[in-house]
């Protein structure tokens, strides 16, 4: 060791010195502990803001009014408890007139000009008819014969919002934020009073079994998430089914088997740039690939082009995350593994792989957050905006939760709003569903991994 | 082309001209050493001298290097081991390797000891205990463990994690067992269990061990090999080094009687 420079000395020697320069010292550290912890509020606080937002508006007072309260056609005013049969009655009943146009808009597939000239069979291929009724028109058919095509080829739940669309006619005359309905009672009083004769004051939560339910409707009041939700559960699975492997299988290539060869660092590096694209380039692309030129395979706008599209946004996640895990695998486990004769593979299999699962599972955890939460590139690839048939396999059209949410916020209607903070809700569940499983997952192959 | 023990020739390995470089970098140079069967053979020498490398040549662990080469030949039952026609993975069945730091796997006690045995295709349960049994019982193991070979190798202590480890190599039944320091991450008494062992694993394996620790050669080894380094000044300022072999004898006489004053000066600690 060399002797100290002076300066230094001067303070090692200088007792006054020494105390200042501690203070400083001493100082320096509690600012910056007090701006991390500044950071930390400055986060808490904007997800409470958020939380807030979304909670204010997803439950509150509402004012309605009803055409025929749902109290007077099912007891309790149930409609839920009521069959397919007794709704097409109560449609019948109700809306003679309108019975055709149900056929059209939840039936009919076609063009909607041609659907009073067609026969049923034409019209409606596959569906149950009353025997007689197939070469008929719409138009020749009575009442009950087309209450009964209802009755027999709608779904239940897909009923009961006709009727409530179009018998019980909820109409939202005006809604309340949760603040105002808990702060300001006697203001909520007064705007009843001035309201149409018959309306009524009640406490809705718009997130409830009803909105979970219940297929989307053009009215706010009967609206649900139920197409969407079943969309994103659909589409988010299915595209972790598709990238897990892909993503995993190409970071043990990267990692185990490719030669560090410029080639492959190159591909490398373009991996890693690939996770920073905008995802409406990765909905550019899967327009153009899965639903344009692989359309005989996707079936065009499908659940599966949605989900192929998103596995190439994810991959890049996937694998970054994979290779990290893969590359901290300690060299002396993979040495104790060839120490006793191990092949390459068996290696990878029974040793890398089980230590990188946790590191693993980090990306897809990352990977599905940013999954559910996508709504750029499914609006390219075709996810509909208004649809009201659950999905039903690979290839069936679909919604997300993200565009009917998009979709609500776009009117400009308090009610719409309200409904779109229950989706959102709905939304953020189904987000910690997916990685509350993942992270169990992660959770049990680390207890697995350590002492 | 498959290897076939033999137990016809007193060598149990045999390595010749044997010269490894890392990349451009010659590691050691030219080592020509029989390695008697069933006995203990110690490597000593400084820091660099090419040790671990010479180690970890005659069971092909180097070849998970890149870049490292070797040349020469490393002999065992008739069998040059780096013929193009023979399978490292083959190699490492037959001689088996324990680590400097212990190294066992994060899986339960019995998985680390079947490790081995699954690899060969064993999966019937009642072989396989049978195989963890007699391992762990070989490596003075068994009766401190066997009542929780479930909990993990990692909760075991330093120097049970190395007899895990040495119970490991031998439930594969090598032929030879490689150790490199296998002591020295262990506190005095593991290290003085890890020696007992091994001269009771040398009745039936033969055992080629580093160590810096001379008082360590000198309990255990039968046969001591004093690797050097030699120097060469390239330019100025740029020196060339690599290690070789520099005496080979019964561990008695390089420390009794040793030929080379290098060798003298080096086991008296007057080195460096
Ligand atoms: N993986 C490696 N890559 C490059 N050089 C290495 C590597 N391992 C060892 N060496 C070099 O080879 C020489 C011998 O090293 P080593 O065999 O570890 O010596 P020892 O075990 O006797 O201390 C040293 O000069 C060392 O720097
Ligand atoms: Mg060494």
């Amino acid at each position: 060791m060399s002797a100290a420079p002076e300066t230094a000395g001067g303070v090692i020697h200088d007792e006054a010195a020494y105390k200042r320069g501690l203070r400083l010292r001493t100082w320096r550290g509690t600012a910056w502990q007090n701006f991390f912890l500044l950071a930390i509020v400055a986060g808490i606080a904007a997800l409470i803001a958020l939380g807030f937002t979304v909670v204010n508006d997803a439950f509150g007072y509402v004012i309605a009014t009803y055409e025929t309260p749902a109290a007077e056609l099912a007891p309790n005013g149930d409609l839920n408890g009521l069959s397919n049969a007794e709704l097409a009655q109560i449609l019948t009943e109700h809306t003679p007139s309108r019975l055709a146009v149900y056929i059209r808009d939840y039936l009919y597939s076609g063009d909607p000009a041609e659907f009073a000239k067609l026969p049923m069979s034409q019209a409606l291929p596959g569906a149950t008819l009353l025997p007689g009724a197939e070469n008929r028109t719409v138009r020749e058919l009575n009442d009950e014969q087309q209450a009964a095509i209802l009755g027999d080829n709608l779904s239940q739940p897909v009923l009961v919002t006709i009727v409530e669309d179009n018998v019980v006619g909820e109409s939202i005359y005006q809604t309340f934020s949760l603040t105002e309905s808990l702060v300001n009672r006697a203001g909520i009083e007064a705007e009843l009073a001035s309201a149409p004769e018959g309306a009524t004051l009640s406490f809705r939560s718009w997130v409830s079994l009803d909105f979970l339910l219940s297929p989307p409707s053009a009215n706010p009041a009967t609206t649900g998430a139920r197409v969407a939700l079943l969309g994103s559960l659909w589409v988010t699975a299915l595209t972790i089914l598709i990238a897990f492997p892909i993503g995993v299988g190409a970071a043990i290539y990267l990692e185990e088997y490719a030669a560090p060869t410029r080639f492959n660092r190159f591909i490398e590096i373009n991996i890693r740039n690939l996770a920073g694209v905008p995802s409406i380039v990765y909905g550019i692309l899967g327009l153009a690939v899965f639903v344009r030129a692989l359309a005989t395979f996707t079936g065009g706008r499908s659940i599966l082009s949605a989900a192929l599209t998103m596995s190439l946004l994810i991959l890049p996640v996937v694998i970054i995350n994979a290779q990290e895990a893969i590359r901290a695998v300690p060299l002396s486990l993979r040495e104790a593994s060839y120490g006793v004769g191990a092949t390459k593979w068996q290696t990878i299999w029974r040793v890398v792989l089980r230590s990188a699962t946790p590191g693993i599972l980090t990306g897809v955890i990352l990977a599905i957050s940013r999954a559910i939460g996508e709504t750029a590139p499914l609006l390219l690839v075709g996810a509909s905006t208004f649809i009201v048939s659950d999905p039903s396999g690979l290839l069936s059209k679909f919604t997300v939760l993200p565009i009917q949410i998009y979709n609500y916020t776009a009117r400009p209607q308090q009610p719409w709003r309200d409904a779109a903070a229950a989706a959102i809700l709905v939304l953020l569940l189904v987000l910690l569903l997916f990685n509350a499983t993942a992270i169990i997952m992660r959770q049990r192959a680390r207890r697995r991994l350590s002492a | 082309m498959s290897i076939t023990r033999e137990a016809g020739p007193a060598w149990a390995i045999e390595l010749n001209k044997l010269t490894v470089y890392y990349n451009d970098k010659l590691a050691v140079r030219d080592v020509d050493l029989k390695i008697e069967r069933q006995k203990i053979t110690a490597f000593i020498g400084p820091s660099g001298c090419g040790k671990s490398t010479v180690l970890r040549s005659i069971n092909r662990m180097n070849d998970l290097i890149p870049g490292a080469r070797v040349t020469g030949r490393v002999m065992y039952s008739g069998k040059n081991l780096y013929d193009t026609d023979i399978d490292a993975v083959e190699v490492r069945r037959h001689i088996g390797m324990v680590f400097q730091k212990p190294n066992p796997f994060p899986k339960s006690i019995f998985d680390n000891v079947a490790y081995g045995p699954r690899l060969l295709g064993i999966r019937d349960g009642k072989t396989l205990k049978q195989i963890v049994e007699q391992s762990l019982r070989a490596s003075f193991l068994w009766d401190e463990v066997k009542d929780d070979l479930k909990k993990s190798g990692l909760a075991l202590s330093g120097g049970q994690q190395q007899r895990l480890c040495i119970a490991r190599a031998i439930a594969v039944q090598p032929d030879v067992i490689l150790m490199d320091e296998p002591c020295s991450a262990l506190d005095p008494i593991a290290t003085q269990a890890i020696e007992e062992l091994m001269l009771e694993l040398v009745r039936q394996y033969t055992i080629i061990i580093v160590t810096h620790n001379m008082q360590q050669a000198q309990r255990v080894a039968d046969y001591t090999a004093f690797f050097n380094i030699r120097k060469e000044q390239e330019t100025a300022g740029n020196e060339r080094r690599w290690g070789l072999l520099a005496e080979h004898g019964a561990t008695e006489q390089i420390f009794n009687a040793p030929k080379l004053e290098e060798t003298e000066r080096y086991i008296s600690g007057e080195f460096g």
